[in-house]
């Protein structure tokens, strides 16, 4: 079912653990399954020297916490902002259509981290980490009814096609 | 290193005697057992002795009263759209648990589109129901109750008796789905008074694709498939001979080592749940202490999510089952696991351990074994750990 690129990062995950004095801190909850990630940044000179990160989810939840702390290494902030959900999926080489959600959970994570660093530095002090309830639906991308793959318009809590009851937010 | 296979509720081989059975079924050239020849009476003859074996397994009076389906889903379906279809002028209100299995979950919501209502009673923390709350969920307007036999995630068994007693008083009509359970413990239709009972063959070591559904003598049920007057007239269409003939098989073996079946596989069953705090803290079991399956373990580990569990295990050549939402095609937390109080993240790091006839206290060890280096690695990438686990 998963690629083997995430086969590899799943067995093999990359920059787990803490940072003990991190300067940016995001921690997000999946609003579909339940599950957690947090990642913690360290920052100099608005580049990041050392991520790393901890999930409680599925293979893909792990694979895509791998990777994105991978790709996310040693980048300028700015350019770390840009790194999307998408780009996770494309460097995994894909993931199972009912598993894309994991991977907004990734950069949603890393975005959240990002912002808590430039509000510890602006001076507004730590911000408070918090559980995202629902993650940004970047234009463009499609959801799925978990049941029978068939696409679902945004927000839907009832798919057409094979008449199941969705969960509230997807 | 030869692959672990603790995944039995998911599939199980077919006995050898099965097999040479159904092999032999193939070269025999069977007919149709409808057709008024030679050639059709052969498959009749087959085709009855099939259905005698069958209905010996959970002690039916006369094997009129089996009716050969497609498996178990078909057979729940049948049970409960069947007597909905032919009772709604009587009434529209139907009792079930919260519990059940999806193929009654959602018969039952299909049915609520066409107006019938649906009374859920809840369970215990083990995931037993009270039958006075069955007592108390009847109406005037109450039509059926399906409650099940056994659970497929925490294995807990329904006192069906009990339940069978209020709906012969209310006069309502009682469909219990024994899926899981017919072929593994004693299931005697007429001890437990049901009306209707769903099974299926692969559960005891028959082909899948074939199961039975029980209809006890007078109980009003239109069929799911119009057309011939197969089986009774309860369900159309020409038998699938060489499934029913394994079933029967399958139904024979089953009878015959039933107790021996239930000593090896509680053996296991106590095996791994004695040994398994020697390897891993922080878990709870799921299930009834006693009124249970002897060939299932459920246990919830915490901090963990099941689907890299099994990934893990999988590695290492270990086959088990998760109840994770992750999982889960829906990604929606088991109702089973909620409805007797587990916390959702709980429920996310439940394992279903099912045990085969082939299965040996050794690949219980290499389980456990593999199951603590899996829990290590993960609980170390996990934020909800802190460094303990403590046992509830
Ligand atoms: S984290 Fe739950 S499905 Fe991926």
């Amino acid at each position: 079912m998963y690629s083997e690129t995430v086969m590899d990062h799943f067995r093999n995950p990359r920059n787990v653990g803490v940072i003990k004095d991190a300067d940016g801190v995001g921690e997000v909850g999946n609003p579909l399954c339940g599950d957690m990630m947090t990642i913690y940044l360290k920052i100099e000179q608005e580049r990041i020297r050392d991520i790393k990160f901890q999930t409680f989810g599925c293979g893909a939840a792990i694979a895509v916490s791998s990777m994105l702390t991978e790709m996310a290494k040693g980048k300028s902030l700015a350019d770390a902002k840009k790194i999307s959900n998408r780009d996770v999926a494309k460097a995994l080489e894909g993931l199972p259509k009912n598993k894309l959600h994991c991977s907004n959970l990734g950069a949603d994570a890393l975005h959240q981290a990002i912002q808590d660093y430039e509000a510890r530095i602006s001076g507004k002090g730590k911000a408070e980490p918090k559980r995202k309830e629902t993650h940004e639906h970047t234009h463009g991308d499609k959801c799925y009814c978990p049941y029978c793959d068939a696409e679902v318009p945004e927000g839907e809590t009832f798919c057409s096609a094979c008449q199941n009851d969705l969960v509230e937010i997807h | 290193m030869t692959a672990i296979n603790l995944d039995h509720l998911s599939a199980n081989p077919l006995l050898p005697e099965v097999k040479d059975a159904m092999i032999e079924a193939i070269r025999a050239d069977y007919g149709n057992p409808s057709s008024q020849h030679r050639i059709g009476d052969r498959a009749a003859e087959a085709l009855d002795a099939a259905r005698q074996s069958v209905a010996r397994l959970i002690n039916s009076p006369t094997s009129k009263e089996v009716v050969f389906t497609s498996g178990g889903t078909e057979s729940v379906n049948h049970a409960i759209k069947g007597v909905a279809l032919a009772h709604s002028d009587r009434g529209k209100h139907i009792v079930t648990s919260n519990i059940e299995h999806n193929a009654v979950l959602r018969s039952l919501r299909r049915l609520k589109l066409l107006d019938f209502k649906v009374t859920s009673v809840p369970v215990d923390e083990y995931g037993r129901v009270n039958p006075a709350d069955v007592a108390e969920a009847v109406t005037d307007q109450t039509i059926l109750v399906t409650i099940m036999h056994s659970n497929n995630e925490i294995g807990t068994v329904q006192p069906i008796e009990e339940i069978a007693a209020v709906t012969r008083e209310r006069k309502v009509i009682f469909h219990t789905d024994a899926v899981d359970s017919v072929g593994v413990i004693p299931v005697d239709v007429q001890k437990l008074g049901v009306n209707l009972l769903s099974f299926s063959s692969n559960t005891f070591y028959g082909p899948t694709g074939v199961g039975g559904l029980y209809v006890r003598r007078g109980t009003k049920v239109w069929p799911l498939l119009d057309g011939g007057v197969q089986e009774h007239n309860k369900r159309a269409g020409t038998e699938n001979l060489l499934g029913i003939i394994g079933m029967g098989v399958a139904a024979e073996a089953a009878l015959r080592d039933m107790d021996r079946r239930i000593a090896h596989a509680s053996g296991l069953r106590g095996k791994l749940m004695e040994t398994l705090p020697q390897y891993i803290d922080g878990f709870i079991f799921n299930g009834h202490p006693e009124e249970v399956l002897p060939n299932l373990v459920s246990v919830s580990i915490k901090y963990v999510e099941g689907e890299s569990i099994v990934l893990m295990l999988d590695d290492e050549g270990i086959a088990v089952s998760t109840r994770s939402a992750c999982a889960a095609g829906a990604l929606q937390a088991s109702h089973v696991l909620l409805s007797i109080g587990r916390e959702f993240a709980d429920a996310q790091g439940t394992l279903v351990v099912s045990f085969g006839l082939e299965n040996t206290e050794e690949d219980v060890i290499r389980f456990l074994e593999a199951l603590k280096g899996t829990v290590k690695t993960l609980r170390e990438i996990s934020p909800l750990y802190n460094g303990e686990a403590v046992n509830e």
